[in-house]
């Protein structure tokens, strides 16, 4: 098994939460990806098997949702928004000037594997532009040099 | 934590104190009195009809009347019955839902349990976007405490109702706030729109009767209750009452969030509250609320933010995101913005969206580039007329909105691309 057993347990647990235990689907690969990383074909087997529904079925959901990732990941994403109104207060640069830093075409992975860059739609935070998420955290009024600092603080 | 309000009124009065997130800060400040009384001493009906009378509008973006949303619950269906709150808050330029939830969990909580006795729901789905960490984390306390106090639970306020509080948390995918989207993804699907009728009323979350309202909907309810129909009515417009919170982005000097009337003029929110233009630079265009709303030139911000008024210039109020663009703007590049936005969060089920908003990127981006023919911009128009009013859902229109404003209102930033094939702005954010 890939999904541990206390997992499993958790996740029996959010099903009866929901009149039909699909409903846990969502929560269920959060936990799952928050476990493991990624949701892989083994991992969404199990769930299947749990969900009582089939392998394609969990899959054609984890490809639906941009947070759930099916292949091995960095151990961290940043996201910097660059919807209009973080594009208006030099969101862009931000972007371009992080993947200088970080020696990554546009978007991509780094080189040693351990971040990834990209950008993202607004993420509900327009007037603290420009800002990036890392992971589940938010850094809100960053320029780029505060956002440099931010990528050679993580660990 | 996002900052309090500039300007506050009775949604946002104690959201600078951090005590209003615990529920004893919230009791303190008066809370939870209202729905104490209205599951004790009123009858669902008498609910509704207030919230009817106070004429309250969905907060969404779609600005449907409440109390009546409410009463197209059946009440003579043995079936469960469900009630929805639509936290998925991803409307570019939208940031309100996300304070309300912050600062005002037990404030929307409360309008939440109001609306439950008042539909008789038995359960709450809140399905909040993927996003949102700390905001769930913000709600997820809330639920706690109110459970761990009897408001929720078997035996509500000791009343006998039964109520209770799921929360959901969204995965990235924008079309999850369309509400019927929101449905099938809390069901553990794609969040792919369903066809209606029928309606979320008779045949929502899982297939049962649903009201589905927005987080700033709820948040209301509780003041209605609490001070009556006639004291919301007294404050914003007749059509529209009450008051909402703008959000403020783009080239302005002081952004954030102002909690104003509805029926505010635009300028007002750009030149007072926001502190106008920095750089002693002139306003261009403003989007009124929120991307999929059509856009506003520098002449037309006289208007006030209420969709009586804002229909009559051709958009709505949507979310109150109001996006200020300064005269350095290029109005092509913001048409890409949006275009790709929507090519992207196209959900595919319908032709005329999916092929749509990838033709209106494609068009817009080779005008952007210099590579535009003249006759581009009506193909663009011809694309937009085909994408409204025919698909599963709103999103389509939503899509070809902002671009017609764009051309309505901006259309010579275009045909200069086209003309001099570059860009005539060079101090325009670049893409
Ligand atoms: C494409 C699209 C996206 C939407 N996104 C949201 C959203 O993020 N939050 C929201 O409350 N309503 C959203 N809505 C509106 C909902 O469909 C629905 O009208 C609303 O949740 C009803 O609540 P209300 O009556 O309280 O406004 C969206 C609609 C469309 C067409
Ligand atoms: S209009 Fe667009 S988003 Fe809505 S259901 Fe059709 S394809 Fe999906
Ligand atoms: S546009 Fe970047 S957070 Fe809204």
């Amino acid at each position: 098994m890939v999904i541990a057993e206390a997992v499993q347990a958790e996740i029996r647990e959010l099903m009866a939460c929901y009149p039909e235990k699909r409903g846990a689907l969502l929560p269920a690969l959060h936990r799952v990806q928050q476990e493991l990383g990624h949701i892989a074909s083994e991992t969404a087997s199990e769930l299947a098997a749990l969900f009582e529904i089939r392998p394609i079925e969990v899959m054609e959901v984890v490809n639906f949702y941009n947070m759930f990732y099916s292949t091995p990941q960095p151990a961290h994403h940043v996201y910097v928004c660059t919807n209009l109104p973080c594009s208006l207060r030099g969101a862009r640069d931000v972007l371009k000037g992080l993947a200088a830093h970080l020696g990554v075409d546009a978007e991509g992975n780094t080189e040693d594997g351990r971040i990834h860059l990209g950008h993202e739609e607004c993420l509900g935070a327009c007037a603290y532009a420009p800002m990036l998420r890392v992971d589940d955290r938010y850094h809100e009024d960053l320029d780029l040099e505060a956002a440099k600092r931010l990528m050679d603080e993580l660990d | 934590m996002l900052e309090a309000p500039y300007v506050t009124s009775y949604l946002s009065e104690h959201f600078a104190d951090e005590a209003f997130t615990t529920l004893e800060g919230y009791q303190r400040a008066g809370g939870y009195e209202a729905a104490r009384r209205a599951i004790h001493e009123m009858s669902p009906a008498d609910i509704i009809e207030l919230v009817k009378d106070s004429g309250l509008q969905g907060r969404g973006g779609a600005g449907f009347v409440t109390g009546l949303k409410w009463s197209f619950m059946p009440t003579d269906d043995e079936r469960p019955r469900y009630l929805v709150c639509n936290a998925d808050e991803s409307e570019p330029g939208s940031f309100k839902d996300r304070i309300l939830l912050e600062r005002g969990s037990h404030q929307m909580l409360e309008g939440i349990l109001i609306a439950a006795f008042a539909v008789g729901a038995e359960k709450t789905f809140i399905y909040v976007r993927g996003e949102y960490a700390h905001p769930t984390r913000c709600l997820e306390r809330a639920v706690a405490e109110a459970r761990a106090h009897g408001f929720l639970g078997e035996n509500v306020m000791g009343s006998g109702f039964a109520h209770d509080v799921v929360i959901t948390r969204g995965a990235g995918a924008y079309i999850c706030g369309e509400e019927t989207g929101l449905l099938e993804s809390l069901e553990g699907k794609k969040g792919q729109p369903r066809k209606k009728p029928p309606f979320p009323a008779e045949y929502g979350a899982f297939g049962m009767p649903s009201t589905v309202n927005n987080v700033e909907t709820f948040s209301h309810v509780p003041h209605i209750l609490r001070r009556g129909a006639e004291w919301f009515k007294s404050i914003g417009t007749e059509k529209s009452p009450g008051t909402t919170i703008f959000g403020v982005s783009g080239h302005v000097a002081r952004p954030g969030l102002f909690e104003l009337p509805l029926g505010t003029p635009l300028s007002e929110i750009v030149f007072e509250h926001a502190g106008g233009i920095p750089g002693g630079r002139k306003v261009k265009g403003v989007i009124p609320g929120g991307m999929s709303m059509p856009i506003l030139p520098a002449g037309e911000l006289d208007v006030p933010m209420a969709n009586e008024f804002l229909r009559e210039r051709k958009t709505m109020l949507g979310t109150g995101g109001v996006m200020v663009m300064d005269e350095t703007t290029c109005m092509v590049r913001v048409a890409c913005v949006i275009t790709y936005f929507f090519r992207d969060e196209s959900c595919g089920q319908c032709t005329q969206c999916r092929e749509g908003t990838g033709w209106m990127d494609k068009i817009v981006r080779r005008i952007e580039r210099g590579a535009g023919e003249p006759q581009d911009l009506d193909i663009l128009l011809d694309v937009a007329a085909k994408m409204e009013g025919q698909t599963i859902c709103a999103f389509s229109d939503a899509a070809a909105w902002p671009v017609q404003g764009l051309l309505r209102h901006f259309r010579d930033d275009f045909e200069r691309h086209v003309r001099e094939h570059k860009c005539p702005y060079p101090e325009s954010f670049e893409l």
